[in-house]
């Protein structure tokens, strides 16, 4: 029943603010989505402290090693022999992903009380939040492929939605747009992988393809035959689950999306494209380690992809001017160092990067909406400075937040912040995987780690050291940072366009001097979430990685758990252990360098390296790039079929030119019909000669 | 040549002769007049068939009422006949041709057909030869085809009612004797007494 | 042919008849009235088909149907004159030339 519970409610809230949020008004809208996820969110903890401190899962039916709790909710779909049911499947990871989805959901549905205190359709907004929160624990809680689907179209549903939720800006649809499709892109793979995986494994219940699977290091692994090839059929599988897995959690190659998804309102950001959403991919990945644990090819993907989206991401992120895109990359980042844990078999490390990433990602984005709401939907750091005096509180969980994200701690011992432990059980497995992959991911991770220092920090002191630099507080103040001089014309359309839903504020003056603390209803949830960010990481250290029977007995077979990867990663030597601590501490530095002792560096550094500057700034040119490999022959093929097939054959020949063939037929055929009585006489004379004719012809008219 | 051989072929020249002249005639009373002609020879023809019912029916019909008709109504109707036939041949080649194919095909059915054997004496209605034509008609007309004589009956009767509705009119403007109203007065609307004053006057 | 009255006797009379009949739509196309007497010569020869079957058939019904087709025949001859002398007099003329609204 709590189980039912935790995921239905958020489904009535949705519907209820859906339906009838017109007519209840806002606020009861917004009390009752909160409400009933802040029970789920309690709901959701209650089940999982028996899982983590207790002795497992509550009304678990323990298979040997495995506890998995199963409610079935109705029978889904029977087709000959296949008796798919709806069944919530909880098991560790399912209570992990419960956690983390319905409490950054119901703190997010808090914080947007204050947040979207002025927007006319707060109640659509809620309704979206409840509906894509019901979607995402649809997606945990999944017991087969099909409703992992279910699950992973909803919350693709609910992103568009809430990316497109300010629809009257052009910019907002378009992004609500761009995410929808290179989702697209990402699950027709993974449909295609759920097809193959029926296919090959002859199961869609999670339960009887694990199985399969295993049977597979027996009987030898499957081959499919594709024209002229033959290939392993689970490598084929696991790397079309893997493009969904990349086009939902936005990782390299089908990234381009999330950048653009933070054109939805700040909350939205935080929820969906930083905490639960993005990380589908993950614990999809996660979910279905077995099968990919037959697969060393996909795996080595995984590996390579999650590298190079970290790396990627970061570097995109050093140059970056939008608070909320800064964040957005490293998101991306952060999602990448959660794959390459994936892929080196450290699953329940990914895991627990996921877990702290959630609370302190969480936390960046909700301080960032805090800042740009106090700074009147401000978004580019250029216009901020200074902000420390004005938004203390704030300035304060942004603080928390940084110092997780860059993984403040001090190896060998349990002191340090959410992210030290797991972004360090990532870099340590990426080392100990060794091997070629293995040292190309640990260096591009620790370069990560540099950059994503680097930004970070430049964050920070952009918008809360220094002076104010908004233009109309300090009209020609210093501009430390270099794309503000040389770039002005390189502005984020975004920025512009934020002034319509706080017009009213009418702030001609300086954004600076009308910077005011957020309301308490923002504050509390990043009260919690700052407590999450500071002990994510120490209390669930053990669980998730620290000694590997203590994982096996934490997971309870949710997940496939490597013990030698995991024992090697806590034998990798020492200094690699310090390494990412040594690049976050460059990366700190080199920041406080540039931005608050020597302002003026970054704009030199720009200068002399133009193209480096311009090829990060554009992110790599990867929506040019799409632009010219995709969308303009895409385009180009529409305008041809549109103008080509449709307006010119369809139309013109077919549809028109048959109705002027038929127009020209009958207006010569109508002069048959003279209107002279006549005529018509003689046509029915020619007429019986002709049937006379016939029927002496043929013999008779029977 | 037997006597109503004879007759046949006299009958059925003239009737062809007619025809002719009804189609070709310049005068339209001419062409009634011929046709009136035709009908009385198609009616010999019935004669000689042994339908003499029919054959008086057609001329008591046809030349009696319908052609009666034609010409009335040729004779109403003022007419320049003389631009009516202009443009004649126009349609003469077509004519030939249709007429020309039709013919030629009644011909050769008629020069060449063969009657089913199981078709002969197979009819309903066998003609007894010691009754009278007309009496063995009206035997079979009021008894077996009462029914096709009440619809004849229907159409005649819708026929004629058709044919005053279409013609009858209601010329306004003009003094018209309304029965009812006459039968409808009353004294007391109509009339009234006056005292006279005498040496007055009204 | 011989010397009794046979059945192709008649059918070749109305035969020609009939093509008269046809012949006569075709060259009095604007006359109405002989178009009329045309028809009237077409079911004429119609009625002497059957009368020449029901003689050479020894059957009565060939005649009843003529008899039919006389009713309607008459019919049809004062409805049509009916509308001519209506036609006359809304257009004061007869002339089919003049008749071309029974088109689409």
């Amino acid at each position: 029943m709590i189980i039912q519970a935790i995921v239905f409610l958020p489904l009535i809230g949705a519907l209820v603010a859906g339906l009838l949020g017109r007519s209840i008004g806002h606020r009861p809208s917004e009390f009752i989505t909160t409400g009933l996820l802040l029970i789920a969110a309690v709901l959701s903890w209650v089940v999982f402290i028996p899982v983590a401190f207790g002795d497992g899962l509550v009304g678990a039916v323990g298979d040997g090693h495995a506890a998995v709790l199963k409610v079935e909710v109705m029978r889904w779909i029977q087709v000959g022999d296949m008796d798919l049911r709806w069944i919530l499947r909880v098991d560790t990871l399912t209570a992990v992903m419960l956690v983390v989805v319905n409490t950054v959901s119901a703190l997010v549905h808090v914080y947007s009380i204050g947040y979207m205190e002025e927007d006319p359709h707060r109640s659509r907004f809620f309704a979206y939040l409840s509906l894509f929160t019901f979607a995402m624990l649809m997606l945990v809680t999944a017991d087969n492929f099909l409703q992992m689907f279910f699950g992973w179209e909803g919350v693709g549903l609910a992103s568009y939605l809430l990316i497109g939720f300010w629809y009257t800006r052009p910019s907002a649809t378009a992004a609500a747009m761009k995410a929808f499709i290179v989702n697209r892109v990402g699950d027709f793979g993974f449909a295609l992988g759920i097809f193959g995986a029926f296919m090959v494994l002859g199961h869609i219940d999670f339960d009887g393809a694990f199985h399969a699977a295993d049977e597979f290091a027996v009987t030898g692994l499957p081959v499919i035959q594709f024209l002229a090839w033959e290939l392993d059929a689970m490598t084929v599988v696991c790397l079309l689950l893997f493009m969904g897995a990349m086009g939902k959690s936005a990782q390299f190659l089908l990234h381009t999306w999330l950048p653009d998804a933070m054109e939805g309102p700040t909350p939205v950001s935080a929820l969906i494209h930083a905490a639960t959403m993005v990380t589908a991919g993950v614990f999809m990945v996660a979910r279905l380690s077995p099968l990919f644990e037959t697969s060393p090819v996909a795996l080595t993907v995984v590996i390579v992809i999650g590298a190079i989206t970290a790396f990627f991401a970061a570097t995109v992120g050093l140059v970056q001017n939008d608070i909320k895109r800064v964040i957005a990359y490293s998101t991306c980042s952060q999602l990448g160092y959660m794959f390459v844990a994936l892929g080196v078999g450290a699953y329940s490390a990914g895991i627990f990067h996921l877990f702290t990433h959630a609370f302190f990602k969480a936390l960046l984005f909700l301080g960032a909406g805090s800042v740009i709401h106090a700074m009147h939907h401000e978004q580019d750091m250029r216009n901020m400075g200074g902000l420390r005096k004005k938004i203390p509180i704030t300035y304060a969980m942004m603080m928390i937040g940084t110092l997780a994200l860059t993984g403040v701690g001090i190896p060998g011992t349990n002191f340090g912040f959410a992210g030290f432990f797991s972004k360090d059980a990532i870099i340590e497995s990426a080392y100990a995987y060794g091997g070629n992959v293995g040292s190309l991911a640990f260096w591009l991770l620790v370069v990560a780690a540099l950059f994503t220092s680097f930004y970070s920090w430049r964050l920070v002191h952009l918008t809360f050291h220094g002076s104010p630099r908004d233009p109309q507080h300090h009209g020609e103040g210093p501009h430390p940072d270099p794309a503000h001089a040389a770039l002005e014309s390189h502005d984020e359309p975004i920025n512009d366009s934020n002034a319509d839903d706080h017009g009213d504020h009418g702030h001609h003056g300086s954004a600076y001097d009308h910077a005011h603390e957020s309301p308490n209803v923002m504050l509390v949830p990043l009260y919690v979430l700052a407590v999450g960010a500071v002990l994510a990481g120490v209390v669930f250290y053990g669980m998730f990685f620290h000694d590997v029977e203590h994982i096996e007995h934490f997971f309870a077979g949710s997940i496939y758990v490597d013990h030698q990867i995991i024992e090697d990663a806590h034998h990798v030597p020492t200094w690699v252990k310090w390494s990412a601590t040594i690049a976050m501490i460059i990366g700190f530095a080199s920041a406080w360098y540039m931005y608050i002792r020597r302002p003026d560096v970054p704009g030199r550094l720009a200068a002399s390296n133009p193209g480096l500057y311009q090829f990060l700034l554009n992110k790599w040119y990867f929506d040019e790039l799409y632009n010219t490999i995709f969308v303009k022959p895409a385009l180009w093929i529409g305008n041809a079929v549109w103008k080509g097939f449709d307006d010119w054959l369809v139309d013109g020949k077919i549809a028109e030119g048959l109705g002027r063939r038929v127009q020209n037929v009958t207006s010569w055929v109508v002069k048959l019909q003279s209107g002279y009585l006549y005529h018509y006489a003689f046509a029915m004379l020619i007429g019986i000669a002709a049937l006379l004719t016939w029927a002496i012809a043929a013999g008779g008219l029977i | 040549m037997t006597l109503p051989l004879f007759f046949f072929y006299v009958f059925a020249a003239i009737t062809v002769a007619s025809a002719f002249m009804v189609i070709s005639a310049r005068n339209p009373v001419h062409a009634v007049l011929f046709l009136i002609l035709a009908f009385v020879n198609a009616a010999g023809l019935f004669m000689l068939a042994g339908a003499e019912f029919l054959a008086l029916l057609l001329i008591v019909v046809y030349v009696g009422a319908v052609a009666v008709l034609f010409l009335f109504v040729v004779m109403m109707i003022d007419v320049d006949f003389a631009e009516l036939k202009s443009g004649l041949l126009a349609y003469a080649p077509i004519g030939m041709v249709v007429g020309g194919i039709l013919f030629l095909e009644l011909l050769l059915v008629a020069g060449s057909f063969v009657i089913a054997p199981e078709v002969v004496g197979a009819g309903g209605l066998p003609i007894d030869v010691t009754m009278e034509n007309t009496r063995a008609l009206g035997q079979v007309l009021y008894t077996r085809y009462v029914f096709l004589f009440q619809g004849a009956a229907a159409v005649l009767l819708v026929a004629m009612i058709g044919a005053i509705v279409l013609t009858l009119r209601h010329r306004t403007g003009i003094k018209r004797q309304s029965t009812a109203a006459q039968l409808g007065r009353k004294p007391s609307e109509t009339v009234r007494n006056v005292k006279v004053k005498s040496g007055q006057g009204l | 042919m011989g010397l009794e009255i046979g059945l192709g006797h008649y059918l070749t009379v109305a035969a020609i008849l009939f093509t008269l009949g046809v012949f006569g739509i075709f060259i009095n196309r604007k006359n109405i009235i002989v178009i009329l007497m045309s028809v009237e010569l077409i079911l004429l020869a119609v009625n002497l088909n059957l009368v020449a079957f029901s003689a050479h058939l020894q059957d009565l019904q060939g005649q009843v149907f003529a008899m039919m087709i006389l009713t309607v025949a008459a019919a049809e001859a004062a409805i049509g004159l009916a509308i001519l002398v209506i036609f006359y007099r809304n257009r004061g003329s007869i002339a089919v030339e003049d008749v071309n609204m029974m088109k689409g």
